[in-house]
């Protein structure tokens, strides 16, 4: 007798997973998501029949609903017991061998399973590296230009934006805040370039809070779109040191592997001052971790050489990165060199941009 | 027949008006032919033969003049007028469509005129200045991006990795003098490179001083003393910062820094060298008191 397959629908699958587990083995009115799941269970788990079945047999093909349900645990926990019973050998094998057995095996997280991305960069690519030497944050990192930050809001910003600006101003040595007073932002570019800013920073806010970042290098240079999420101010963090100091804080750069996470990473590296004061003993770390870039802001202090404590001042929020133009903000006339498209990016879980 | 008083009577006093609107203080008119928005007995348009309203549309401004022998056809009550762009022209036409006409209903039309004017001039200097775009925010993907932004910072380990590459940096020394510690690893990573010719070294050395000590005596043992001494600092300041580890490594350096040159040993000694000298002051005064001795000490 052939088995047919009933089209599974995720939703369906997903409910009766989690039905499953609140039933009970012999309540009739357990039953609720129905015999339509629990046909698609089973007949996901047709291949796997026990013994005790005869082999063209399914539990599928029981009218009776209650007893339909009832072989469909024994089902369950006949499998589950195998289950258990291969674990147990396993382990006894382990310990039998003692160091001869095989290493355990590592088990699979994202960032194991991570879809290789042909723009990964090769620490020796002398094209990237060409690249890099030439692109517009060469001059910064040759050393010619300081870094100076323009930050500002959208209109009308509200209490915690305003805060979060100030808070940000006291992390970023030589920045400085201005009121955004409706001036349109073509308009802000070539004054701020007049005055030798390196970077303009917009923080875009919503239901007083943050939720975008504009960040515009300036003689030119790219524009990066982030959305802003989990702001914490300095005081709404728990145990959290005294204000930061003038010193220039030093900066970590984690996790950018692909040229589009290059090219992030050197725009967040060329917002601080190349020469980092280490008297300060401040960090900011830029860490990226699966597309979403989290800040954080710390003082270390080395305990001895094995050992270093950190503590967490300033402000911390996550950006993830929405697109990146290669001129100056202009939204309707601008190149875009990358923009997030939801359905082509996030349709797989282990591929990252970054 | 049009009785207007009777329709007034009707419809503004005493029966039901769809267009009417009751509010606390006053009645407001939604016809959308009425010239002032209110509820009155002159600016009824239901109840008014002669009746006139300015409206706009697309941004052209018409004047509407109700032909009360039309009253039977309904749609085609109205006549309307196109109104010129220019203000001061419009306003002259309005005049002459409506020469002989009541003063109140010819006022309030020049008024309306004036406001619609007013407000068309508003939108299109909006247009030019910033455009706020709404973007809408789907709720599912929302909810998602927030479940994936916990799992990737629990994935993160962020304090760990701040730490690891702080160490790192460490380390490698960018740091360079600041901090005592690589003083430290310097000499583990040179213990570890010596450890196979340490014992042959300890013999030498103690033939060296076996024959040393009868030539040059004093500076001999000075020299073993002052490095003694460096060591305790070393020794001194590491415990400051909890390395107690590391002390018995230090005294079985202490003849190996006998042989190593200077320079090396001194590199990471020199915040301490204040306190060794310091320290060779008060050994010294307390064993060698003669003059001479110390005089020699003082210019060394």
């Amino acid at each position: 007798m052939d088995i047919t397959e009933v089209p599974v629908s995720r939703d369906s699958a997903g409910k009766s997973k989690k039905n499953k587990k609140q039933k009970k083995k012999k309540s009739a009115e357990g039953a609720v998501e129905g015999k339509e799941t629990e046909e698609k269970k089973t007949e996901k788990k047709m291949e796997k029949m026990e013994a005790s079945f005869p082999p063209t047999f399914s539990v599928s093909e029981i009218k009776n609903k209650q007893r339909r349900h009832l072989m469909f645990m024994k089902l369950k926990q006949e499998k589950r017991k195998q289950k258990m019973q291969l674990k147990k050998k396993k382990k006894k094998e382990r310990e039998a061998l003692g160091d001869k057995a095989p290493p355990k095996e590592v088990p699979k997280t994202i960032e194991n399973q991570r879809v290789y991305d042909e723009t990964t960069v090769d620490p020796e690519d002398e094209e990237v590296a060409f690249d890099e030497g030439t692109d517009e944050f060469s001059a910064y990192f040759n050393g010619l230009t300081n870094p100076k930050v323009l930050i500002t809001t959208s209109d009308r910003p509200r209490g915690r934006t305003m805060r979060f600006c100030e808070q940000l101003a006291t992390v970023i040595p030589n920045s400085h805040v201005y009121y955004r007073r409706g001036l349109p932002l073509k308009r802000i570019i070539p004054q701020c370039v007049s005055r030798n800013f390196t970077y303009l920073m917009v923080i875009n806010e919503d239901r007083q809070t943050p939720n975008g970042l504009v960040l515009c290098h300036l003689p030119d240079g790219p524009t990066a779109h982030f959305k802003v999420s989990s702001v914490r101010l300095r005081k709404e963090m728990k145990r959290r040191g005294k204000d930061p100091t003038e010193h220039s804080p030093e900066v970590i750069l984690n996790n950018f592997s692909t040229r589009l996470g290059h090219t992030i990473g050197r725009l967040f590296a060329a917002l601080f001052p190349q020469d980092p004061q280490f008297v300060g003993r401040q960090v900011a770390t830029f860490h990226n971790q699966r597309d979403f870039i989290f800040f954080r802001f710390h003082r270390y202090i080395f305990k001895n050489e094995k050992r270093v404590g950190i503590q967490e001042l300033g402000p911390r929020f996550t950006l993830k990165l929405r697109s990146l133009q290669k001129g100056t903000f202009d939204s309707k006339f601008g190149e875009y060199e990358w923009v997030l498209k939801r359905h082509e990016m996030d349709a797989c879980r282990r591929k990252f941009q970054l | 027949m049009q009785h207007d008083d009777v329709i007034w009577d009707i419809i503004g006093n005493k029966q039901f008006c769809s267009f009417k609107v009751k509010t606390k203080s006053q009645n407001f008119c939604r016809n959308e032919f009425n010239i002032t928005g209110l509820c009155n007995r002159s600016s009824c348009p239901l109840a008014n033969s002669q009746y006139a309203t300015i409206r706009e549309e697309k941004g052209q401004c018409f004047l509407y003049m109700k032909v009360i022998e039309r009253a039977a056809f309904p749609a085609k009550m109205w006549e309307k007028v196109k109104l010129s762009k220019n203000y001061e022209k419009a306003l002259e036409q309005i005049d002459e469509n409506l020469i002989y006409w009541p003063r109140f209903i010819r006022h309030k039309c020049k008024q309306r005129f004036t406001k619609i004017t007013q407000y068309l001039i508003r939108m299109r200097k909006l247009v030019l200045k910033r455009q706020r775009k709404l973007v809408p925010l789907s709720r599912k993907v929302e909810s998602r991006e927030k479940r994936k932004e916990e799992k990737a910072l629990i994935a993160a380990q962020l304090d760990n990795a701040i730490e690891k590459e702080l160490l790192e940096r460490l380390k490698q020394g960018t740091y360079g003098d600041i901090y005592n510690f690589p003083v430290h690893a310097f000499d583990r990573a040179l213990e570890q490179q010596d450890q196979e010719s340490e014992s042959e070294e300890e013999e030498e050395e103690d033939d060296e001083d076996v024959g040393q000590r009868e030539f040059v005596a004093e500076e001999e043992v000075e020299e073993s003393d002052l490095s003694d001494f460096e060591d305790m600092n070393k020794l001194k300041t590491s415990s400051d910062e909890e390395e107690e580890e590391t002390d018995e490594e230090e005294e079985e350096e202490e003849e190996e820094m006998e042989v190593q040159t200077k320079a090396s040993g001194s590199k990471g000694k020199s915040p301490a060298n204040g306190s060794a000298v310091r320290k060779k002051r008060a050994y010294v005064e307390i064993e060698y008191e003669t003059e001479p001795v110390a005089k020699s000490r003082a210019t060394s």
